[in-house]
């Protein structure tokens, strides 16, 4: 990459006269990696700081404006032996890690606020109630209100307001009954404050929320953290085009730099970056990302490729379409529009215990008012009893039953290469029972690898190897790889045909079967290997032929035998049958389809919903996302074009397939370990609620068994760390 | 009781100080990096450059 590149898009400007940017930077690991990138920037003319944080793996480099070249941090970070790549933080990001550390100040607050409300209860419960002078126990319950009323009306607002947000949509989430209990509590204890009463509830109030919020506050880290990474993935992806300036220049340009209408350049064995027209040049694509079908297409001016694709045989010039365009295109986007919009609507755990719980709890405060009325206590006690009623069961432990295993599950699952987009993704896919199983990038690994090196005299391959390296051929690449060759032989290159060199007067081609003119010898090759691309070797008149296929990720035939333990199992591909075929008979699948499309795949997985499956879609292509959008749970490899990842609930990280398999056992467990939490909720409740009921909850009772419950649900969901089988 | 008079004014202060050193200490970025600030506590960089090994 030779190309001068444009990184303007990516400069910030913090202050006036100062420039900056943010890179992620792979492989910081330590305190070393801090010391050097920080020392190394810092001695670069015109750098005025650099900063790196080693949670985030990113690093932020200011500089006198003007004072030097962006791309020359890149160049200097590559020199210090870290690679690096820009990125542009987007306003949602910034949102997330706004709401993190506004969940850590009121954290911080009700911390405060409970720490010095116990530190007047603990005396008050240690006797101080019993003086009989109220005097003192009023004003321990003054100071109380004092710092308990304006901590809970700051470290409150997360649940008021989340509260509100549900009155107004008339769909009652757990905070609604949680503001509830908090505000009734405070009100009431004013209340017997003025009354000089002996009871006041103050400090489980600010406790509950303190608690809380320390849940809450995880769950948002674990949510910002997952964010993060995948905004790393997607920088270190680097989609960059080669775009062509009107003097005919090539700039190395970020992809989101560029604009419909413009002119990119897209090299030999690159990715093609954008979606758009040939404008010029005639080459061969490598459609297999975007619609799973492994032999490549040819293009000349006027036909229109897609981002992902690779191209294969000749340099194009494509001219950017405004809005991706093109049939394919356009059939998956009306797709997954109406995909999208039939989504079953899962309702979560935590929000169906919410609308069973709510109704209950409110109407066992209510029938504990009637009740000690009608057994002739005054208003005023009914009303007190029924309110202590309403604070102990505050679905504190419920708050934390449900979020607190999401937590603890979604960080077990990123230790095993899989980032959860979604919380509830976890309880879906708990509940899947059939998976299916794209095969193209999916089953079998993106890279291709000579398929029948075993059929290949060793000279013969060795000589192909180092012919291979003089070609930028993407399949020319395996063959060199496979012969291990390091020595390119000098040799000439017909693009999109092949190569041709003399080697000790004998007289090599390598290159496309028509073009080595060895079709005969090629057919039994193609019988073996149905879903291979054949190269062709002449020596002299001998020919050879390679087949050089999309091999199966390592572990797939295991995760698969895995996965087909308790889980159904089959293959959607768009790829021809023979190779689809043959890859369900190396992988003991039974059931595949092949030659699908976007819509022929929705429709099998609509047929599994209406058999009363919950269908897990694995995929990676632009003709899955649709699939992935209309499953009831799906997941993505990291590799996935992107409207694959952005409609998946999950991503799997590097060659395996065996985060899969992790995902559903470990997804399974915490599944249980959140209805175990809510029977653990409800069994505290159980045995306080018929206690405040009779009226035997003091606050001390209260503050006891509240934080109790919390504890124990956490405990528990601690135990979602570690999967069946594995140390902790 | 008239030890409470100022206990308990000392006690809040304490409170108060804890509690503004933490808002202080999350405002000026301190939480942002909880794995870095753990390795720049050993790196020596305060040393002085002809003072290293």
């Amino acid at each position: 990459m030779t190309a001068a590149q444009d990184l303007s898009v990516f400069v910030r400007r913090p202050a006036a006269g100062v420039e900056a940017m943010d890179l992620v930077v792979d492989g910081v690991s330590c305190g070393a990696c801090i010391v050097t990138i920080e020392r190394g920037l810092g001695r670069q003319e015109g750098v005025r700081g650099a900063r790196v944080n080693l949670a985030s793996k990113r690093v932020t480099v200011e500089w006198d404006e003007g004072a030097l070249e962006p791309p020359t941090i890149l160049e200097k970070l590559e020199a210090l032996g870290y690679p690096a790549h820009p990125f542009a933080a987007e306003a949602a990001d910034n949102a997330e890690s706004e709401a993190e550390k506004r969940l850590l100040r009121c954290l911080g607050v009700a911390a405060f606020g409970a720490m010095n409300v116990m530190l007047l209860s603990v005396s008050l419960w240690a006797g101080a109630d019993a003086d009989p002078n109220p005097a003192t126990r009023d004003l321990f319950h003054w100071l109380s209100a004092l710092v308990a009323l304006p901590c809970a009306a700051y470290a409150g607002m997360p649940f008021f307001e989340s509260a509100a947000k549900s009155l107004r949509a008339r769909a009652l989430n757990m905070d609604a009954p949680i503001s509830l209990a908090v505000i009734l509590a405070l009100a009431m204890s004013v209340a017997q404050t003025l009354a000089h009463e002996r009871q006041a509830y103050f400090d489980s109030a600010i406790t509950l929320l303190m608690f809380l919020l320390a849940g809450r506050y995880l769950d948002q880290r674990m949510r910002r953290r997952t964010r993060d990474f995948a905004v790393n993935l997607t920088a270190i992806r680097a989609d960059r085009a080669l775009k062509l300036d009107g003097d005919g220049e090539a700039r190395e340009t970020p992809v989101s730099a560029i604009r419909p209408g413009d002119l990119v350049l897209v090299r030999v064995g690159e990715r093609v970056a954008v979606d758009g027209m040939v404008e010029d040049g005639r080459s061969e694509i490598d459609q297999s990302l975007v619609t799973g079908e492994t032999a490549p297409i040819e293009v000349a001016p006027g036909a229109s490729v897609y981002a992902g694709t690779l191209n294969l045989s000749g340099a194009l010039r494509v001219r950017v379409r405004k809005a991706a365009g093109g049939a394919l295109i356009d059939e998956v986007n009306g797709l997954l529009a109406k995909a999208v919009e039939q989504r079953s609507s899962y309702v979560a755990l935590a929000d169906r215990a919410a609308r069973l719980y709510v109704p209950v709890v409110h109407l066992a405060a209510l029938a504990t008012f009637v009740a000690w009325l009608a057994l002739g206590a005054s208003w005023q006690q009914a009303i007190v009893v029924a309110i202590t009623v309403l604070i102990i069961t505050c679905p504190c432990a419920l708050g934390l039953a449900v979020p607190a295993v999401q937590v603890v599950a979604a960080g077990a699952l990123f230790r095993h290469g899989l980032i959860l987009n979604s919380g509830e993704a976890l309880e879906r896919l708990a509940k899947a029972d059939t998976v299916v199983f794209d095969k193209t990038g999916t089953l079998t690994q993106p890279k291709p690898v000579l398929a029948n090196a075993a059929d290949i005299a060793p000279d013969d391959l060795a000589l192909a190897g180092s012919l291979a390296l003089a070609s930028k051929h993407p399949l020319a690449k395996a063959i060199a790889e496979a012969a291990g060759a390091r020595a390119p032989m000098p040799a000439e290159e017909f693009p999109g045909q092949g190569v041709v060199a003399t080697y000790r007067g004998e007289a090599l081609k390598l290159g496309s079967v028509a073009w080595c003119e060895t079709e005969a010898d090629a057919e039994p090759v193609a019988a073996a290997w149905p879903d291979a691309s054949l190269i062709a070797l002449r020596r002299g008149t001998r020919p050879v032929v390679f087949a050089v296929r999309q091999a199966l990720r390592l572990d797939a035939r295991e995760a698969v035998v895995d996965v087909a333990r308790g889980h159904e199992v089959e293959i959607l591909s768009g790829d021809r049958e023979p190779a689809v075929a043959l890859v369900a008979r190396e992988l003991g699948v039974p059931s595949y389809a092949a030659g699908l499309g976007p819509a022929d795949k929705i429709a099998r997985l609509r047929t599994l919903a209406a058999e009363g499956r919950r269908v897990l879609m694995v995929g990676d292509g632009l003709n899955d996302a649709p699939a992935l959008a209309a499953a009831h749970v799906s997941i993505s490899p990291v590799s996935a074009a992107h409207v694959a990842q952005a409609h998946a609930d999950a991503l799997f990280l590097g060659e395996k397939l065996r985060p899969v398999v992790d995902a559903l056992r470990l997804s399974a467990k915490a599944r249980r370990l959140m209805l175990e939490n809510l029977w653990l909720s409800a069994a505290y409740n159980l045995f306080a609620v018929p206690l405040a009921m009779a009226g035997y909850v003091t606050p001390l009772i209260a503050a006891i068994a509240m934080s109790g419950s919390s504890v124990v649900v956490t405990l528990n969901a601690l135990r979602a760390r570690r999967a069946k089988g594995e140390a902790w | 009781m008239n030890v409470l008079v100022y206990l308990v004014p000392l006690a809040l202060a304490l409170g108060f100080l804890g509690l503004a050193a933490f808002l202080w200490a999350l405002k000026s970025g301190q939480f942002d990096d909880l794995e870095g600030a753990a390795w720049r506590a050993i790196s020596d960089d305060d040393l002085p450059e002809e003072g290293k090994r």
